[in-house]
């Protein structure tokens, strides 16, 4: 693992008319990872992307890409040719074919793949001769990573890059994004597909509410993150458990459940000391983690 | 050789792997001198970052049980403690065996038994060597 970054914020903010949509962004993203971005709809990952790229200006805070300042006109634009994006909405022109969009937007990459091209190209079965206007949601999102994959970037940014796409194409997508970081391409996409961000993503940032609430590896989610159950003679004893790692405890009569970030030795240590009668412990998927993170506190 | 890796469960990928190719050496599946695929190759056929097999390797090369040659990928490196540990493990598996099958006749489901295992693995060595 490198300790450069890819990604780099400080405090970055965005504030519209009357929310704060991104507050105080510390986000860093390593090198040569796939790192996914989760969040609910609205929890601020589009404005995120969006100030990174350029296309909207921070309120305060700053930030850089691959050492670029976002917010400085000259130096965005070198960003921008270094990174690729495929955006939400994948906006392309409607009125040239398939064929023609791949020749025009490769003229402008004197280091265009043409190997990616073409095997994408022939994967993702997409249809030289038709408009683009006319292509089915999923087929427009097949055109847009084809796009972005053969431009032989240093950072990929990928804004739901699943939406849309059927099994088949999902997994697909995995397995080139997959093949673009074996090849060093630094990779940030986001999602809500948890199942596709489990498999592939080395660490995993959970945006709430415009906050950064969770920015941790996956190993470390699945290695520290317990649920422990446990239940006493009589009726338990919650404050005990408020330890560091806890994040949060729910009772129900003579029954805890403790839902721990780390520390679940000494949650556990500590339930033997006051008498559990029994004690369970289960790993916590990145699903529960993610619920258990965005629920109201 | 087949590997497959469970996003889904409370241990991390590359521990996985690497349990899964000690696994292979200790049984005879992959042999000294065998070949592994590249960590490209692995991780597109297992679909998952290319990080995970390089961590796997490199810590398997670590404890010397793989061997990386520059260019070739890395080959399976069998020594004699290699094969005393396959006997130990084969002495434990057999130990537990013994001992889930007992805990079944005491009418334990698995799923009981695969809890209870999980929260005494997550008891710090010294308590248990107090009780």
């Amino acid at each position: 693992m490198t300790d450069e970054a890819v990604i780099l914020t400080q405090a970055l903010t965005k504030t519209y008319r009357n929310a704060e949509a991104v507050r105080a962004l510390n986000l860093s993203v390593g090198r040569n990872r796939i790192t996914a971005f989760l969040g609910r709809n609205g929890a601020g990952k589009s404005t995120t992307i969006k100030m990174l790229l350029g296309m909207l200006r921070p309120t305060s805070g700053s930030g850089s890409v691959l050492g670029w300042e976002i917010t400085n006109a000259k130096e965005n634009c070198e960003l921008r040719r270094r990174v690729a994006y495929v955006a939400e909405d994948k906006p392309l022109y409607g009125y040239m074919t398939v064929e023609q969009t791949i020749r025009f937007v490769s003229s402008f990459y004197p280091d265009w793949r043409k190997d990616v091209e073409k095997k994408l190209f022939k994967d993702y079965e997409l249809p030289p001769e038709r408009k683009v206007k006319t292509l089915s949601k999923g087929m427009r999102t097949k055109l847009a990573l084809l796009l972005a994959f053969a431009r032989r970037p240093n950072l990929l940014i990928l804004d739901e890059p699943s939406e849309g796409l059927d099994p088949v194409g999902i997994e697909q997508l995995l397995q080139t994004l997959v093949a673009q970081s074996a090849e060093g391409v630094s990779i940030f996409f986001s999602s809500h597909q948890i199942g596709e961000v489990e498999r592939i993503a080395d660490q995993v940032c959970i945006l709430e509410k415009g906050c950064l609430l969770v920015d941790a590896s996956l190993d470390n989610l699945r290695q520290f993150y317990r649920r422990i159950d446990l239940v006493f003679p009589s009726a338990p004893p919650e404050g005990e458990f408020r330890i560091a790692g806890v994040e949060r405890i729910q009772a129900a009569s003579n029954r805890l459940s403790v839902f721990a970030s780390k520390n679940a030795e000494a949650v556990i240590e500590r339930a033997h000391d006051l008498n559990a009668v029994s004690v369970e412990v289960a790993p916590v998927g990145l699903r529960d983690i993610f619920l258990e993170t965005v629920k109201e506190r | 050789m087949f590997f497959k890796l469970t996003p889904t469960t409370g241990q991390p990928l590359y521990l996985q792997l690497m349990q899964q190719i000690r696994h292979a050496v200790e049984t005879g599946a992959l042999r000294d001198g065998e070949q592994l695929p590249g960590i490209r190759t692995l991780a597109e056929e297992l679909v998952v970052s290319p990080n995970t097999v390089a961590k796997a390797y490199s810590e398997l090369e670590h404890e010397g049980l793989l061997e990386m040659r520059h260019g070739s990928g890395a080959f399976v490196c069998v020594k004699r403690r290699t094969r005393s540990l396959a006997d130990q493990v084969q002495i434990a598996r057999r130990r537990l065996r013994d001992l889930i099958e007992r805990l079944r006749e005491d009418g334990l489901l698995d799923e009981e038994i695969r809890r209870a295992f999980e929260a005494e693995l997550l008891y710090p060595a010294e308590i248990v060597r107090k009780r």
